[in-house]
């Protein structure tokens, strides 16, 4: 039989093979552009994942109760296994993971500029979860179904872990608003400053996005940042009304004809200084990611040096 | 997901045989198991983010989650030993330092990973140890927590005995860390084994195990690993004790300061 | 690049008994017991499995994918290998 797809070129198989929803697989020929940006995405995404155990992390042993110790904990953790799964993932592509290391230390490769923001109070662990998380599995849902396997696998994975992250965040939101008003004015005052973060974790405007056809194309995207951003919105706004809390954006209002809320415009100078180094937390996070990296190299050392003299004996002894 | 506080609800029917007395010696001594937990726990949870590769992040932070379900439980059989209805929070969370009765070697800071391999393969002896002999020789409902305690510190003397082997028989630099730690460290460790009049008393009604054998487990399993990771076990030192009295070292200050921040700001709310 | 990054390994999980160990990721340990335990702390946190498997991920032999038609669409047309190609008189029963 005549296979049709035999007179393409390599870029026009592999499109037609993502055309068809075929995912693509480690040893398969990709276009090099296609393996550079699922580096470059994934890798953004596993440092997000690091760098955001930071700012809940510091919450960990200032934690009101013991069972909220140990959600929190639990949840860093799964954090810093999803890190895990999707450093994986990018390893399939053929880097590194200290090479990716290397890329977020120098500054070189980006994570999310949400976890340079800080948390300053109890009800942002509240925030970070109900929001930040709620923002995350978004843009992460989709990817389960995105063209690179292991990528897919890795999101499917996290997904199914993330789903109480977010659960637990909206409970200690709701705990809050339920109790006394100083906890109230509390959960309030978090959400007044992360509102405006949390829309920025979709990205720039589509118009100010050239990547994203291409990347929709491959099938590495499948939503637009706008699109996401207003589905967020959409998503979240009766959720705060629910816990009696006010989104701090007086321009938030339902839009009968299109059947979404309307909404303000984000701070886009914001968004461009911390993305370009220059938020409250930036250099403290780099700094402590370097600091635990540079102080764990002599562990790392050591366990290699200690398999190699282990693999040695039992070569002697055999 | 299976609720790991199944021990809240019901009553140990050996309670009703202990008189006031007995109860409130039991109900310290449950505290101070409870204590240890805690401390070190939150310790451990202090490297969240911050360890030498994310896999061991991973493994120690599985470590810190066992030991605070391991407070739970403890902290909520005190509270029922002690029948004042204070919680497990209130207890965590509204003592003071001298109150506390956790022994010195879990409140020392993490140090290097050096100190904290150290300091966690030095309790992992001890706790793996006296769990075992907890499962025969103890009060009913200390029992039952010691049995879901024990498969957690199987493998946590796992992780930190093969730590202990990697470091001292790894670079000449690891090797000179863990040096120093055990150094720093070794002399926590008798007041582990060295009985309390409140542990004398309770080890005399048969309610807690004599330390002997879980001393000569200890000693055995320790000669064990230090020799697979080239490292002497440190002869004549002098042990320092009083945390399970009460009289810490000043580290523990600091921890309650964090740990009890939000309860002592916000006195009395629900979280 | 530095030397000491730990090799990659890839684990394999038993969900529960009677199933086969299933392909879940991949991590990085300095050796097999390490791999072991890393996959235990990793990759069983809510309970997936009861037996693992490690493998270094340089001992994985692949099939190469330009080869995918030569290997596996020459099994397209053996439709008597399946059991569906036969017809059993209705008043048989049991086969």
């Amino acid at each position: 039989m005549e296979n049709p797809t035999q007179h393409l070129t390599p870029e026009e198989q592999f499109q037609a093979r993502i055309d068809a929803d075929v995912r693509i697989e480690p040893k398969d020929w990709m276009p090099d552009a296609y393996r550079k940006t699922l580096i470059r995405q994934i890798s953004q995404h596993a440092h997000s994942e690091l760098v955001g155990m930071l700012p809940e992390g510091n919450w960990i042993t200032r934690a009101p109760s013991l069972k909220r110790k140990s959600i929190l904990l639990s949840k860093v953790q799964d954090e810093a296994g999803h890190g895990l799964y999707l450093y994986s993932a990018a390893e399939t592509l053929g880097t590194t993971r200290d090479q990716m290391l290397a890329d977020l230390h120098s500054g070189k490769a980006k994570y999310s500029s949400i976890f340079n923001y800080p948390t300053l109070s109890w009800a942002d662990m509240g925030c970070v979860g109900w929001l930040v998380d709620g923002a995350a599995i978004l843009n992460q849902v989709p990817l389960c179904r995105t063209s690179y396997g292991p990528y897919a696998r890795a999101m499917v994975r996290v997904c199914k872990e993330e789903s109480f992250h977010q659960r637990q965040g909206f409970e200690i939101m709701q705990t809050l608003c339920e109790g006394a008003e100083s906890q109230k004015a509390m959960a309030q005052e978090a959400l007044n400053r992360w509102w405006w973060p949390t829309l920025m974790m979709f990205g720039p405007k589509d118009e100010d996005s050239p990547n994203t056809a291409q990347s929709m194309n491959w099938r590495i995207k499948r939503f637009t940042n706008d699109e996401l951003r207003q589905k967020f919105v959409d998503m979240m706004v009766p959720q705060a009304e629910f816990l009696g809390l006010t989104v701090p954006d007086e321009k938030v209002q339902w839009n009968e004809a299109r059947q979404a809320y309307d909404y303000g415009e984000v701070n886009w100078d914001e968004f461009w200084a911390v993305v370009k180094g220059n938020g409250l937390c930036n250099r403290d996070r780099l700094g402590a990611r370097v600091k635990a990296h540079e102080e764990g190299a002599w562990v790392r050392e050591a366990a290699m040096a200690h398999a190699a003299k282990r693999a040695e004996r039992e070569l002697v002894a055999a | 997901m299976q609720d790991d506080m199944q021990f809240a609800s019901t009553e140990n029917p050996a309670l009703a045989t202990y008189t006031p007395a007995v109860r409130q010696q039991l109900f310290q001594f449950v505290l101070q198991l409870a204590d240890t937990s805690l401390i070190l726990g939150h310790r451990l949870s202090e490297w969240c983010g911050h360890g030498p590769i994310l896999e061991q992040d991973l493994a120690m932070a599985n470590i810190a989650l066992d030991l605070l379900g391991e407070t739970r439980s403890l902290y909520q059989y005190a509270a029922q030993l002690e029948g004042q209805g204070r919680t497990e929070d209130d207890l965590a969370y509204l003592r003071s330092a001298t109150e506390y009765r956790n022994p010195l070697l879990v409140e020392q800071p993490n140090g290097d990973f050096a100190d904290t391999v150290v300091r966690q393969f030095l309790f992992d002896n001890f706790h793996y140890h006296f769990l075992k002999q907890l499962l025969t020789n103890a009060d009913e409902r200390l029992a039952a927590i010691a049995e879901k305690s024990l498969k957690e510190a199987t493998y946590h003397l796992k992780w930190s005995s093969e730590w202990i082997i990697r470091l001292g028989d790894g670079t000449d630099e690891s090797r000179r860390r863990v040096e120093k730690s055990i150094t720093e460290l070794w002399r926590f460790s008798g007041e582990l084994t060295t009985p309390t009049a409140l542990e004398k008393s309770l080890q005399a009604m048969g309610l807690i195990p004599e330390y002997e054998d879980v001393q000569a487990s200890m000693t055995a399993h320790a000669e064990r690993v230090l020799t697979e990771a080239t490292l002497a076990i440190p002869q004549q030192i002098f042990m320092l004790t009083g945390g399970k009295d009460g009289r810490h070292t000043e580290h523990l200050g600091y921890i309650l300061t964090e740990l009890q921040y939000m309860q002592r700001t916000f006195p009395g709310l629900t979280w | 690049m530095n030397q000491s990054e730990w090799p990659l390994w890839e684990v394999f999980i038993r969900s529960k008994q009677g199933l086969d160990h299933k392909h879940v990721g991949s991590l990085h340990a300095a050796d097999a017991a390490m791999a072991i335990q890393n996959a235990r702390d990793v990759y069983t946190r809510r309970q997936e499995g009861i037996s693992i498997w490690v493998v270094e991920s340089k001992h994985v032999h692949a099939s190469n994918p330009d080869d995918a038609e030569a290997f596996f669409d020459p099994a397209n047309d053996k439709v008597y290998r399946h059991p569906t190609f036969y017809q059993v008189p209705d008043s048989i029963k049991h086969m």
